[in-house]
């Protein structure tokens, strides 16, 4: 194997650990109110842009950035969850859809409307230079985003499977109604899901803020990605949902150094749309 | 003949209309609110008959608009011969994408069509032989009538108006239909429907093939209309948006639902697009997606459920029902 090949599948593998960090945000919220929030992709556009604004207007970091984001939008995904979703999960499947879909307009115009359609980026130097190790060079912001994303979807799979919270909304998940004669309050928890589910992406957005171009419209790319992430793992899963974003960060990473940069979208797709043809119950889907 | 009466006065009113506001901002305006409500008609036999919510309509919108420009400059002929072509792309794709789509239920169906249409426009943003993202152009002179290409806005009207026509009876022949029930027992429960013998894959796939071949028949009118097509204006995803908005808005799975979508957003969006400018555009989307919110949360039935159901709370004052247990079958 060649050695820039190798170089490309590192690069994959640190942007395809953001990716799972917030898709696994998606499948969470997926897997315990069956319920898809298309403005998923739009979350993490505004934890770039208060990464982008932290840096603008207080010259801080991602160490700054990045917790601020995570707890703005954790904040805002309780509250969509009581002012939006609480209500129209009982409502008729159009209204789900339409609901976080408009959702996903209102916030992505928003910003439109207030920053321009520009594309914006933060300095190079943010998170100091390039990394030397092994002979591979890897620029720091990437190698902080991946790391990073990679122990906190790690920490997500934890607190899911190892505490108390964890087995409370597994229990609603299950069945809430069962769950509330034990007495777990089946609201509290999916607004918990809720906050983290927003909050992971918020630092998502935050990390990739430091290397990727920001634009409002990239929810939707970044939403794509999340669909076939979540599908390729399995809905509901968190593990799923590492192994599938790592997996589709190298796959987009090799396909645009190999066939070109403006096709590895078009791969990406493409895999999602063979995967409903072929196993439409994801990668480790029960069929 | 009583139900006839009020598509009577609205068909009135339409034919009317642009001998009434005769302006040349008028009459556009109208025709653009009868091409949006074709293609959000188009779109309700399969999202609000069905509720199959599609989000990937757009690239049926596309295949009528590069059909229809596709004739001209690469062949020379008449936009209008692309138009079947169009609807015979569109109806062949519906098939090759419905068949695996159809199966997901709810939610997957909808990221499904959403992921196809993003893949269409990268396919044909890089395609040379479609333009690329410059995208096709139709005849900047027409050479005859049948280039359909028009200074006035008043004989799109009219056309539109007939084709609108068309859409809507052939709506209503199938929703009166085996097919019909059939679709509005999917809606309510595919499950049901399913264990009553309702042929569920079936009706949805064929239901699916209408709509996009409808919906291309829009695609095509709206490139001649505007004289070009490119991967933005024929295929971004922001124009299923508006469809499956404005017909959601007005009621869907209501026949003139999507009619009373395209009425209230069309004008707003071109006014707000005159109001505002550049800027306008992107405030144009914040209203559209805060009115679709409200829709979800408050009336996700649409505007016309309101209006029925008072009409139905008046009727039923004035006649009260004489066979016992009606209200109960009701």
């Amino acid at each position: 194997m060649s050695f820039v090949l190798v170089q490309v599948i590192v690069g994959g593998l640190l942007l395809g650990a953001v990716y799972a960090l917030f898709s696994s945000g998606l499948t969470l919220v997926w897997g315990m109110m069956n319920i898809v929030n298309f403005a998923h992709g739009d979350f993490v556009m505004l934890g770039m842009y208060v990464a982008y604004v932290v840096y603008t207007v207080f010259g801080g970091g991602p160490l700054l950035g990045a917790p601020l984001a995570t707890l703005l939008l954790a904040t805002l995904g309780v509250i969509v969850y009581f002012a939006l979703i609480r209500d129209i999960m009982k409502g008729p499947m159009l209204a789900q859809i339409l609901g976080t879909f408009g959702l996903a307009l209102l916030l992505r115009y928003s910003v439109f409307w207030w920053f321009g359609a520009n594309f914006l980026t933060l300095p190079q130097n943010i998170v100091g230079g390039t990394i030397v190790a092994f002979g591979l060079r890897i620029e720091a912001a990437r190698l902080l985003a991946g790391l990073v994303a990679l122990l906190v979807t790690l920490a997500l799979h934890l607190l899911l499977t190892r505490t108390a919270l964890g087995s409370k909304m597994l229990a609603v998940a299950e069945d809430a109604t069962a769950a509330q004669l034990m007495g777990i309050r089946p609201d509290t928890m999916q607004a918990i899901a809720w906050a983290i589910a927003a909050g992971a992406t918020g630092l998502a957005g935050a990390l990739i803020a430091t290397f990727f171009y920001i634009v409002p419209t990239v929810g939707e790319t970044l939403a794509i990605v999340a669909f076939v992430t979540v599908s390729l793992g399995g809905f509901g899963s968190v593990p799923g949902a590492l192994v599938a974003g790592l997996l589709i960060g190298v796959i987009e990473s090799l396909s645009g150094y190999l066939i070109g940069a403006v096709y590895k979208d078009i791969v990406v797709y493409a895999l999602f749309v063979s995967f409903l043809w072929f196993r439409p119950q994801g990668l480790m889907g029960k069929s | 003949m009583r139900p006839l009466i009020w598509p009577s006065v609205l068909s009135a009113l339409l034919i009317a209309y642009p001998l009434l506001l005769s302006t040349p901002f008028q009459q556009r305006l109208g025709a653009l609110v009868l091409l949006y409500a074709i293609a959000a008609s188009a779109w309700n036999i399969v999202g609000g008959y069905a509720g199959q919510v599609s989000v990937g309509h757009v690239v049926f919108f596309g295949c009528g608009a590069y059909a229809a420009m596709g004739a001209y400059a690469h062949f020379g002929l008449s936009p209008l011969v692309g138009l079947p072509a169009g609807v015979a792309l569109a109806v062949v794709i519906a098939a090759v994408i419905g068949v695996p789509t159809l199966r997901l239920s709810g939610h997957y169906f909808s990221m499904a069509t959403i992921a196809v249409a993003e893949l269409v426009r990268l396919v044909v943003t890089n395609t040379g032989y479609l333009g690329a993202a410059v995208g096709l152009s139709g005849p900047t002179v027409p050479r005859n009538v049948f280039d359909l290409s028009f200074v006035s806005a008043l004989p799109y009207y009219y056309l539109f108006l007939v084709v609108l026509g068309v859409t809507l009876l052939i709506t209503w022949r199938v929703t009166g239909s085996r097919m019909g029930f059939y679709l509005r027992a999917i809606r309510d429960s595919e499950r049901a429907a399913r264990s009553l013998g309702a042929p569920a894959g079936r009706t949805k796939l064929y239901a699916y093939m209408l709509s996009a071949g409808l919906t291309s028949v829009a695609g095509a009118f709206y490139a001649m209309m505007f004289g070009f097509v490119d991967p933005e204006s024929g295929l971004g995803i922001l124009i299923s948006v508006k469809i499956l908005i404005m017909a959601a808005l007005g009621g869907a799975g209501l026949l003139f639902g999507p009619l009373v979508g395209a009425a209230i957003l069309v004008p707003l969006e071109e006014l707000s697009n005159s109001l505002l400018g550049g800027q306008g555009a992107g405030l144009t989307f914040v209203v559209y997606g805060a009115i679709i919110v409200l829709i979800a949360r408050f009336q996700p039935g649409g505007i016309l459920t309101l209006i029925t159901r008072y009409a139905e709370r008046r009727g039923k004052a004035k006649e009260p029902s004489i066979v016992p247990g009606a209200d109960h079958a009701a």
